[in-house]
């Protein structure tokens, strides 16, 4: 029985991370419509970013505020400069550049950092009195999930901009009517999203451990957190990432073994595609043909 | 004073002209008609006014080119456009659409009183204000584009179609509001409508466009009493 809590609560922890990726998926999808293959390696790369920070004696909590910065520069920037051109062009096309956006930003990392593991800091204390069932780590990485997630949830519900960015993403021409800049308001969505991404890449790091491949695994439960929660849903996004990391903890540890994990998700994927295409709280898109 | 004067405007959806160079023009304070037929260029009018189609010929607003701008620069000098097909944001709340409508406002105090006198215009969309805007029916769309674009305190408005889908009592209603509107906070309007015989009765000068030109101008009761509009337009 406290095995199985102690299961719970450590899917729950990386749940968190999975759900917040998956945010960042679904925030991504809202605005254009696809799926950003890339976004696992966006938040690898930022991943990097703050450890090479760590190492250079900045602070943790000032390389975490900085890196998140720095991640939604390069979100927007990616937005701007590599999207945009692609704009309206065929989905496969755009399928292609996320593509050629996730080989290039894991190589360029593996070239400058080496694809040696490295080991990633965590900012919470070794020892606590909650300890029996979850790590200092696990307990942390689940408070700044919430913090991120509530932030967002503020942002796009009560602010101007948030307004804006949600209308941008549903109606671009009566957007534009009423004055909303919607090219800078898809920018901001990506900076957004890989900030987002950032996070969660710093918190799953002390983890899994620092290595241009570490968010393949990632991405995997994220795509299936989305997709079983409703990949227009982004509250269903932040569920299915608690369910499958749940799923995935309690089905690894007693069911099927470690070594078939990632398979929970593969199944969860084609299960939901096959059963329930639009997830459990999406809507359902009918298109004449 | 004209507040809007438009030179030999060309317009054309891809290799499609639709406006064949058009010249009028909206004095200021004043309610404008665009008549015409389906197919004359009237929606298309409004949308090249907008820079939502290439177009070529001069669009003066207050005296400054605005010809080939983005339509949210356009939107940023005062236009607000209640478009074809009304442009609900469907998933948002009735609240929410209409201060997207004040997006731009940096006066909050007046945004919220504006925000009022919309509810005071259309009671039914404070009694829909946390309602899905997509739920509302197509009456109460046409009301909140409408409340929509004055919450952009506009100097103009371009309406297409208002009373498009609506009962004739409802129609009643909003153009008796838009002739208050146009006379209490002299927001001049371009209206372009099918209904010519209300949009003659509301408008103070007329346009008559065919095939994307301007056949016929002039005050709103000269084209009434014209032959040819009576028979072809108004029916009688």
């Amino acid at each position: 029985m406290e095995a199985l809590a102690h299961q719970i609560l450590a899917g729950l922890a990386t749940g968190g991370i999975y759900a917040s990726l998956a945010l960042a998926l679904v925030m991504i999808y809202q605005a254009t419509h696809l799926v950003n293959f890339a976004q696992g390696e966006m938040a690898m790369f930022t991943t990097y970013l703050a450890w090479s920070l760590v190492n250079a004696g900045v602070p943790y909590w000032a390389a975490f505020v900085a890196t998140v910065g720095l991640a939604f520069v390069l979100g927007a920037a990616i937005e701007r400069i590599v999207i945009r051109p692609v704009e309206g062009a065929p989905v496969l096309a755009v399928v292609v550049v996320f593509i050629a956006l996730l080989v290039i930003l894991n190589s360029v990392t593996g070239w400058v950092y080496t694809y040696t593991i490295k080991s990633f800091p965590s900012p919470f204390p070794k020892e606590m009195a909650l300890g029996r069932f979850m790590s200092p780590h696990e307990v942390g990485a689940i408070a700044v999930t919430f913090l991120v997630l509530a932030a967002l949830y503020a942002f796009f519900r009560f602010t101007p901009l948030g307004l804006a960015m949600r209308a941008a993403a549903q109606n671009p021409e009566s957007s534009r009517l009423v004055g909303i800049r919607v090219g800078w308001m898809l920018a901001l969505g990506w900076g957004l999203a890989a900030a987002v991404g950032a996070v969660a890449g710093m918190m799953v790091a002390p983890i899994v451990y620092l290595d241009p491949n570490m968010m393949g695994g990632v991405l995997l439960y994220a795509f299936a957190a989305a997709l079983v929660g409703g990949i227009d849903s982004p509250g269903g996004a932040v569920l299915g990432g608690f369910l499958v990391g749940v799923l995935e903890n309690v089905l690894g540890a007693f069911v099927i073994g470690n070594e078939l994990k990632l398979s929970v998700a593969l199944v969860l994927i084609v299960g939901v595609l096959l059963v329930k295409p639009s997830g459990f709280f999406g809507s359902v898109h009918v298109t004449r043909v | 004073m004209a507040l809007l004067e438009v030179d030999r405007l060309y317009a054309a959806y891809g290799q499609t002209r639709v406006l064949h160079g058009l010249d009028f023009r909206v004095d200021e304070g004043s309610i404008t008609a665009l008549l015409g037929a389906n197919g004359a260029g009237k929606t298309t009018t409004l949308r090249a006014l907008c820079g939502m189609v290439n177009t070529e010929g001069e669009v003066r607003f207050a005296g400054r080119s605005i010809a080939r701008r983005g339509t949210e620069d356009i939107a940023r000098l005062g236009i607000a456009h209640v478009p074809d097909g009304r442009g609900t944001f469907l998933n948002l709340t009735t609240e929410e659409n209409l201060r997207l409508g004040a997006y731009v406002r940096r006066d909050r105090r007046a945004v919220e009183a504006d925000l009022e006198r919309m509810f005071g215009y259309f009671p039914r969309l404070r009694e829909r204000r946390r309602q899905q805007a997509g739920t509302l029916s197509g009456g109460e769309q046409q009301m909140l584009a409408v409340s929509r674009a004055l919450m952009l305190a506009p100097k103009l408005m371009l309406l297409d179609e208002p009373s498009f889908g609506l009962a004739p009592l409802v129609v009643r209603e909003l153009f008796e509001i838009l002739r208050c509107i146009n006379q209490a906070e002299r927001v001049s309007m371009l209206l372009v409508e099918q209904n010519a015989a209300m949009a003659l009765d509301l408008a103070d000068h007329a346009y008559l466009i065919e095939t994307g030109r301007v056949v016929l101008a002039g005050k709103s009761a000269e084209l009434k009493a014209d032959d040819a509009v009576r028979k072809s337009y108004l029916g009688y």
